[in-house]
């Protein structure tokens, strides 16, 4: 492996830019008794190391199924799911008898894939965390983040220094001898995401892993997942449906509307700009329906912290001449930096209206027709 | 009759037969039960490793063992008891035909037992790259436990009362001493001491092992 300096640098670089996770376009059908569900459909998305990345969809979307693609507890229907540039699907050589039989055994190929060696290999490599944080009930919390080191079979004494070592990490360090029965739902999310990092992976996959929880335990338990992405260096993807989390941790983030990637992009960018209704409708959430009265026109005006000095909407009103109403106004902390919107109504006169749309692109505040 | 110190010996032999025959056919059949319970969980067309054709067939035949009724059973098995023991007559000859009838019951009571386990938890382990014998020991055994033990109380005293019907082809134990004195012979005073110890020996047992669910049990404290 000894190179020269400057191609090892460069082949540094590259592993920055070639990402983690590939997905090409992924399809997932279910049969069910209905006939065919399709729960995904031509996905395609890129996940670069070291980033937190968020997948949100309203329920149903397929999310879910999505992330469970990623480590092959679903096998896709068609597509494929490349992990450190290999394919997880595998080589597709000719099966032996003795694999044949046991496919014919098993009820298809599909089967025998999620099985497969290699897919348990990428999986030691993907931690994941779950809504109900599913915990062995019957092991107390320091055999339960022992529970991955023992499959590997890592021996016992080195399990348990990795293990409290964690525990410590996630601040469960005096609660080692509790079993889950005994912890709150934060508490179980925590040893849950010890457990996760026992085998060292080089991915955590969250799924809706702070659904179950209230707002507080969210916030810790999202601090904690930061904690983890910037410290050990771990890529994380999150699954979920609150744009909240989103919001406060994640660097990339894709909506998932009806088994299709609606759009995929920086946070920032999908906060201030959202390019598809599914978008506008995960960032406003309730808020563009309740004040939908009226055919009046509305504007949402997007903050992203620099004007905070400037009496925006006041100079708006003396300059042009017109009422504006507020209907709906936030501050949400995106990625660490204060941004915010304003859901204002402007007059239905034409002139007036337009009087309005000109004074925002000469002030240069982003803003958007809310319908 | 007479309380005398033949009868009590006769009551004594009888308590220890009818454990030997309920302890040697349930440990039997537990030996063969659990993993065709394990099967019947894991390779259902939804389980762990599908292999739903086999599955099904022994599905089958588990039923079919489960609906001839155990008198008819005593009376099919009497070549492959006398093959197996060398007797069709005493407590020992009844533990064949008990195991046939107990261990496909036994494979039910495991299978729903296993069914319990959540299929979240399953799922983790799979996303850790278990193995499914992997996930067999270390994750459906040891959580299913208290289950399998609150199924052990229901099996071990079904089996025990199976194990009373021995008396109509010459067994032994508790059940024949009820048939043979107090059925044929119509001696109610002696087929009223016989049912009290069943009694008695029935609630030690589900007692027993009530209790030893509840204490392995880590969900409630």
């Amino acid at each position: 492996m000894e190179k020269q300096k400057p191609a090892l640098e460069l082949e540094e670089q590259d592993k920055e830019q070639n990402p983690i996770i590939q997905l090409k376009g992924l399809g997932k059908q279910f049969k069910t008794s209905n006939g065919p569900v399709t729960a995904l459909d031509d996905i395609h998305l890129e996940i670069n190391p070291g980033e937190i990345f968020g997948i949100i969809g309203l329920s149903g979307a397929g999310k879910s199924t999505l992330v469970r693609c990623i480590n092959y507890l679903e096998v896709p229907t068609s597509g494929t799911v490349i992990f450190e540039g290999v394919s997880l699907a595998g080589k597709d050589d000719k099966p032996s008898l003795a694999e044949k039989l046991f496919r014919f055994l098993s009820g298809g190929s599909d089967q025998a894939k999620k099985n497969s060696e290699d897919i348990r290999r990428a999986r030691r490599s993907m931690g994941m965390i779950f809504q109900q944080f599913n915990l062995l009930a019957q092991r107390n919390v320091l055999q339960n983040v022992c529970f991955p080191l023992e499959l590997i079979g890592t021996n016992r004494k080195e399990a348990q220094k990795r293990a409290e070592e964690l525990l410590k990490m996630v601040g469960l360090e005096d609660r080692m001898k509790a079993y889950p029965a005994q912890l709150s739902g934060g508490q179980k999310q925590r040893v849950a995401i010890a457990r996760a990092m026992a085998t060292n992976p080089k991915v955590l996959l969250c799924d809706e892993a702070t659904s179950a929880l209230d707002p507080n335990t969210t916030k810790q338990i999202l601090g904690l997942l930061k904690q983890i992405n910037r410290e050990m260096g771990v890529t994380v993807i999150v699954i979920t449906h609150e744009m909240s989390v989103i919001e406060a941790i994640c660097d990339r983030v894709a909506i998932i509307d009806q088994s299709h990637i609606a759009e995929v992009g920086k946070v920032s960018d999908i906060f201030s700009n959202p390019k598809t209704p599914i978008g506008r409708q995960l960032i406003l959430g309730d808020a563009a329906k309740k004040v939908a009265l009226g055919t009046e026109r509305r504007l949402r005006i997007i903050f992203d912290g620099r004007e905070s000095s400037e009496p925006v909407i006041s100079n708006l009103v003396l300059a042009c001449k017109v009422p504006i109403n507020i209907m709906h106004a936030e501050t949400k902390d995106v990625g660490g930096k204060a941004m915010g919107h304003m859901l204002i109504q402007i007059p239905e006169d034409e002139t007036e209206a337009n009087r309005v749309i000109n004074y925002l692109k000469t002030v240069k505040v982003a803003f958007e027709e809310v319908r | 009759m007479v309380w005398d110190a033949t009868t009590w010996e006769m009551l004594k032999t009888g308590i220890w037969e009818t454990l030997f025959m309920t302890f040697a056919s349930s440990a039997i059949s537990y030996l063969i039960g659990i993993p065709l319970g394990i099967f019947l969980v894991v390779a259902d067309a939804d389980g762990i490793r599908p292999m739903p054709v086999l599955q099904k067939m022994l599905g089958v035949v588990i039923n079919l063992l489960r609906s001839i009724p155990f008198i008819i059973l005593l009376i099919l098995l009497i070549p492959f008891t006398r093959a197996i023991v060398g007797t069709t007559l005493g407590a020992k000859a009844i533990v064949p035909p008990l195991v046939v009838a107990a261990a496909p019951y036994i494979a039910r009571m495991v299978e729903s037992s296993f069914r319990e386990v959540d299929a979240g938890v399953i799922e983790a382990a799979q996303s850790m790259g278990a193995t499914t014998w992997q996930i067999i020991w270390k994750v459906l055994l040891p959580e299913a436990k208290p289950s399998l033990f609150v199924g052990a109380a229901i099996s071990i005293t079904t089996i025990l009362g199976y194990s009373a019907m021995a008396g109509f082809v010459g067994g032994g134990g508790l059940g024949t001493i009820a048939i043979n004195y107090g059925y044929y012979r119509y001696q109610t005073d002696m087929m009223l001491v016989t049912v009290v110890l069943l009694v008695i020996i029935v609630q030690i047992i589900q007692e027993s092992w009530m209790k030893v669910s509840k204490i392995t049990d880590k969900r409630i404290r």
